[in-house]
């Protein structure tokens, strides 16, 4: 008896904090379907009066959140694979390959990443203005790219760093040089990883905010991030488009999360534990 | 010369071929991404470290003033208040993160039923931006919000006031929203490092007679001695670059009472242009930060050998 109490005890305040998390999101959500007029008269805190789409029609077109969603899946998807190939390469030569100066480079490589990203603000916007590449989106892919490879290569090499030796052994034998081996064998092989980092680097990178609004200017070619900020100034107190906005954007995470979950919260602790 | 000599000459000559003996398309491969690395990162810290030693408006040339820019920190009444907000930050949300997220861990760690939705409850916001945490939690903290709503319901109304335009308030009502992201976070890690403790340990502990919670302590939490130098490391170098959540609810206002050093750098840099005096904070947050990526990288060091 004491114990189905004790279950019972865990379960209603466990689902209590659990509601209590989901509670903010939920009720975004709700007040994204409701009305100027229901929100105006009866007070964001209040149950809904009403219901409607025109939020979201609003902050599609009138925000132009669509142009804001394709720009951040312009930088993030060749972002993530262009950072993610880089880093297998060089986790491939590195892990594999008796390369002189090899825990030097693959440590400096991880320190490039620990940086405070404020020490290169400065210097990168003025770089990427130098080169011409001021308010492009390929200066916010070539950013992302430069400061996530130390990372992405320090868990990659030690992933393909624990393969074993024999397998690309036996494919020296069948006559396989260094790039079929990194193809055929060590690439495929890595996957688990990959898809870890993968799904990481996506929300990292379509989440990002600081390096956006460095090196980007033009409303037309802001990430959707930033844009969500904007919106705020468009529609002053209306929170309900707001709250469209909000969940608006946050829908390709919650897309990547769902599909790669596994790899997601797998990635996530990555590190942790060793 | 003796024979040892040549003979180890020549070892050594070998030695010095194997190791040069890659494929040039290896080092092409470890040399291309090191490069894109060295151009987007470590060049610009370089420059980052002088530009903190310049006067600099970002039109005419950067003129060189030494520690100037350190000096001019102290009698800067706006860095002090960032500074003490970035400590502020540092011990709640660095501190009530590592302890609400190990104490999430400990109570989902068993697998029963429920518990999975419990932990993905926890773990959702992960997933948002802290700009999309924010504009929820603005939203929430609005007048009429559901925090006023609440608080009028259970007869604390006289409490309410403006959040977030409060400066008594501010830093606190942003804390809030950076922690409710970060415990699930926090509880991840955790999670996964309660996974690797070997369960023998725990039926040895119970056979000796152990209680649960002795059990957490002389088990559980040497055992997690790993997975808590990575937390810590984790929560103080996302403690000073926490950036995100602030700008976008409060931009460090008002009268900056929500300040940290990272956006009185963005400010700095981006908005008033001394971008000499920016890059000096920039530098004050990388030896904040220098300690625990020595830390880290020692570990890492360890690990590899």
């Amino acid at each position: 008896m004491s114990n189905r109490l004790k279950t019972g005890g865990y379960h209603l305040s466990m689902g209590l904090v659990s509601l209590l998390w989901v509670a903010p999101i939920l009720w975004v959500i709700v007040i994204s379907f409701r009305s100027f007029d229901d929100v105006a008269a009866n007070g964001l805190g209040s149950l809904p009066h009403s219901f409607t789409f025109s939020t979201y029609v609003q902050a599609w077109q009138d925000a132009e959140e669509f142009r804001a969603l394709v720009n951040s899946l312009l930088v993030t998807i060749p972002a993530v694979l262009l950072s993610l190939g880089l880093a297998s390469i060089a986790a491939y030569g590195l892990a594999r390959y008796n390369i002189p100066f090899r825990r030097t480079v693959l440590l400096l490589m991880l320190m490039g990443n620990l940086l405070p990203p404020q020490i290169l603000l400065i210097p990168i916007s003025r770089f990427v203005e130098l080169i011409g590449y001021y308010d492009t989106l390929i200066a916010l892919i070539a950013v992302h790219v430069g400061f996530g490879l130390g990372f992405y290569t320090f868990v990659l090499h030690g992933f393909m760093r624990d393969l074993p030796k024999e397998i690309q052994e036996a494919a020296t034998i069948d006559g396989a040089g260094p790039g079929k081996i990194f193809l055929s064998v060590i690439l495929p092989l890595t996957r688990p990883a990959l898809a870890a980092l993968g799904a990481l680097s996506f929300t990292w990178i379509f989440n990002d905010l600081l390096w956006s609004i460095t090196v980007i200017r033009s409303g037309d070619k802001m990430p959707v991030t930033p844009a969500l900020l904007g919106l705020q100034g468009l529609f002053v107190s209306s929170w309900n488009v707001i709250a469209a906005g909000t969940v608006i954007a946050a829908v390709p995470t919650v897309a990547v999360f769902l599909r790669f979950q596994k790899h997601f919260v797998g990635g996530l602790a990555i590190g942790a534990v060793k | 010369m003796t024979a040892t000599a040549v003979e180890v000459k020549t070892r050594r000559r070998s030695a010095k071929r194997r190791s040069l003996g890659v494929s040039p398309l290896i080092l092409v491969f470890v040399f291309v991404p090191f490069a894109v690395e060295a151009v987007w990162v470590f060049w610009p810290a370089l420059q980052g470290f002088w530009l903190s030693l310049t006067n600099w408006d970002g039109l005419s040339a950067p003129t060189f003033v030494g520690l100037g820019n350190f000096r001019e920190m102290v009698s800067d009444p706006i860095f002090r208040t960032a500074l003490k907000n970035t400590a502020i930050w540092l011990v709640l949300f660095g501190g009530l993160s590592v302890a609400g997220g190990f104490g999430m861990a400990l109570l989902l760690q068993k697998e029963r039923r429920g518990v999975g939705i419990y932990r993905a409850a926890l773990f959702t916001p992960v997933v948002f931006s802290l700009v999309v945490t924010a504009l929820i939690w603005r939203v929430f903290y609005q007048p009429d919000g559901l925090v006023d709503s609440v608080l009028r319901g259970i007869g604390l109304g006289d409490l309410i006031r403006p959040w977030l335009a409060d400066p008594d308030t501010a830093l606190y009502a942003v804390i809030v929203p950076a922690l409710w992201r970060q415990i699930g976070y926090v509880m991840v890690l955790y999670l996964a490092g309660l996974k690797a403790v070997d369960p023998a340990l725990y039926e040895a502990a119970r056979v000796d007679g152990a209680s649960a919670w002795q059990r957490t302590r002389y088990v559980t939490i040497p055992q997690l001695k790993g997975v808590n130098s990575v937390v810590l490391s984790v929560i103080v170098i996302d403690s000073l670059r926490s950036f995100d959540i602030v700008w976008s609810m409060t931009k460090g206002g008002p009268y900056h009472s929500s300040e940290l050093l990272s956006t009185y750098m963005y400010s700095t840099a981006f908005q008033s242009t001394q971008l000499g005096y920016a890059s000096a904070i920039a530098v004050v947050i990388f030896l904040l930060a220098l300690a625990v990526i020595l830390g880290y990288l020692i570990r890492a060091f360890r690990e590899e050998t």
